[in-house]
């Protein structure tokens, strides 16, 4: 099998060599949290006086986790390492949910993101001369602008045309001859339903591979696009928190996603108690980000549940392997690729005066896309008797949470008091997709 | 103008037993009944004797229902008669949002009720009184 490297001498680096590379690094951005309001309350607390207190890589066990919630309280400046002049980049997450999470990036940082991207790229196999159809939403979300960048660096040629829009995606892949796409896996899956209805063959298009991200998928899913497209997908990790895509990413032995060590480090923790596990036990992903100086994050808790494969890669890469993601430790809820909050629908239908205090998502699929579907109770007191008062309640609901969330709901109104009650901590979604 | 009673339910089984159960116990007579069906919910619609009481006996029960004022006439039993009604609703450009009707005395008596959009032009009730149709109120539903 054919190995292409971006840069060999750091993917392929000794273990003792990554070790260096990791503790050198460490002790810098150390040294740069201090500059942050955040982290030097939050060091002096945990009885870090100076960034001399590193000494080795294990010395990383005496910092306190950062969370997401860290990152809300302290909006929108916070952990803000440098001067806002090197600033060159803010990535947000949606913000809906009242306080957004919010990443600044230096002119240096976008450059080491966008090698890690680079390098992700060429371990799938991808080359200048590859067609590089990008159909991930642009904008704050990290994934279209990270690939974006990335794929331009290794010299492809980038289509930038975001989500949506199947019969141009494929009308593009057939005009352009493009050999490799980013996209989502139910949209993989969705495109494929509508090719008969566009007369068009997999044979005529000219793929090669997919990067598929944004939302977790199994192995399952992965194999059946693979046989539907004739071609390799490719699983990809990443988090807007560090940078975006660029964390971990597969090679072309498709067997877990090689975590690029000289960026991050990687801890497994029990989510319980804040242990560190040993390779290969299956725990939260803890992750500390080497490189982006603007806005450091040590020990950032990423919810997501996975292990680390300790084994070697044929591949010949040293840097250690991500497993699939295997659920995450909160309630988010990926909606077609998108993440989305219960609280971000709770805070739009709870806006809405005809609505009761209770409400719940159901989520399920149509095909191969995602559906939502919210329940509301309709408030006996706000009820005026009329049909057309319930229609347009229903496409009020619709819409706004449409113009928020980014999802198109279909909403059910219910008589008060029928949907499900609870003591203590509400299960408001049912999770009605099967795994496919 | 009637008072009529608009209670929202979800479509399943047993939601208008669970009305009428709630109204048998407090109760109330039914003079007229029908359902608004809405696909995923309804609307009962009825005419009642104790209309404030039977709003309130639900309400309390958890139903989200409104009384509404609907335009009620009475319409002799004999073929033409329903005809003649629409046309003069339509003469005057009324425009009927809900509607229903019973006979209440074969060959002789008939009811219609109709929700009306924005209110009953006088234009319109005075045709109609001229054309013979009797606008029903409260006490005259009370004695049928």
């Amino acid at each position: 099998m054919q190995i292409n490297f971006w840069n060999k001498q750091i993917e392929t680096a000794s273990r003792d060599e990554i070790n260096d590379i990791q503790l050198q690094r460490l002790k810098k951005i150390v040294g740069l949290a201090f500059k942050s309001e955040f982290y030097k309350k939050k060091f002096y607390k945990a009885g870090i006086e100076t960034p001399e207190d590193v000494k080795t890589l294990e010395d990383i066990q005496k910092f306190p986790f950062t969370t997401k919630n860290d990152l809300r309280q302290n909006y929108p400046t916070g952990l803000l390492a440098s001067d806002f002049d090197d600033v060159v980049r803010i990535h947000s997450s949606s913000g809906t949910t009242g306080v957004p999470t919010v990443i600044y990036l230096s002119a240096e940082d976008m450059d080491c993101w966008t090698e890690l991207v680079a390098r992700s790229l060429v371990a799938t196999g991808c080359t200048k001369s590859d067609i590089f159809q990008n159909m991930m939403t642009y904008g704050l979300f990290t994934g279209g602008l990270g690939l974006h960048y990335g794929a331009e660096r290794v010299g492809m040629a980038v289509l930038p045309i975001g989500g949506g829009n199947t019969i141009r995606q494929v009308k593009y892949m057939q005009d352009f001859k493009t050999t490799t796409l980013h996209i989502t896996p139910s949209y993989l899956l969705h495109i494929h339903g509508k090719l008969d209805e566009f007369n068009t063959k997999i044979e005529d298009l000219n793929l090669k591979r997919a990067i598929t991200g944004a939302e977790p998928h199994t192995e399952q899913t992965r194999k059946k696009l693979e046989e539907l497209y004739n071609m390799p997908c490719y699983n990809s990790y990443g988090l807007s928190e560090m940078n975006g895509p660029g964390v971990a990413f597969e090679c072309v032995y498709r067997n877990g996603m090689h975590i690029w060590e000289d960026g991050f480090i990687a801890e497994i923790i029990d989510p319980e108690t804040g242990q560190v596990l040993p390779d290969g036990e299956k725990g939260e992903l803890v992750l500390t980000n080497l490189t982006r100086t603007a806005m450091p994050l040590i020990r950032y808790r990423t919810r997501d549940l996975c292990h680390i494969y300790d084994s070697d890669c044929p591949c010949g890469r040293t840097h250690r392997r991500l497993s699939r993601i295997m659920g995450r430790t909160d309630d988010m809820m990926i909606i077609n690729g998108v993440n989305v909050f219960p609280s971000q629908i709770e805070e739009v239908v709870m806006n809405i005066p005809e609505v009761g205090t209770n409400f719940q998502i159901v989520l399920a699929k149509s095909g191969a896309i995602d559906k939502v579907i919210v329940k509301v109770e309709i408030y006996s007191k706000m009820f005026s008797g009329d049909a057309s008062q319930l229609d347009s309640l229903n496409k009020r609901i619709c819409e706004e949470l449409k113009a928020s969330i980014f999802v198109n709901p279909a909403v059910q109104i219910h008589e008060p008091g029928t949907l499900p009650t609870f003591e203590g901590k509400a299960k408001r979604v049912i999770d009605m997709r099967e795994e496919i | 103008m009637i008072k009529q009673l608009n209670v929202f339910v979800e479509n399943r089984p047993g939601r208008v037993y669970r009305v009428t159960d709630i109204l048998t116990e407090n109760e109330i007579d039914i003079k007229a009944f029908t359902v608004q069906d809405r696909g995923e919910y309804g609307l009962i619609k009825m005419i009642v004797d104790k209309p404030d009481e039977a709003r309130l006996a639900l309400s309390e029960r958890g139903f989200a229902c409104a009384l509404k004022d609907i335009t009620a006439v009475s319409v002799p039993d004999s073929p033409g008669n329903l005809k003649r009604l629409t046309l003069i609703m339509n003469e005057n450009d009324v425009n009927i949002a809900d509607v229903f009707g019973f006979v209440v005395q074969p060959g002789n008596l008939g009811v219609c009720c109709m929700e009306i959009h924005d209110t009953l032009k006088q234009a319109a009730v005075d045709n109609l009184k001229k054309e013979g149709f009797k606008l029903l109120d409260s006490s005259d539903f009370t004695d049928l």
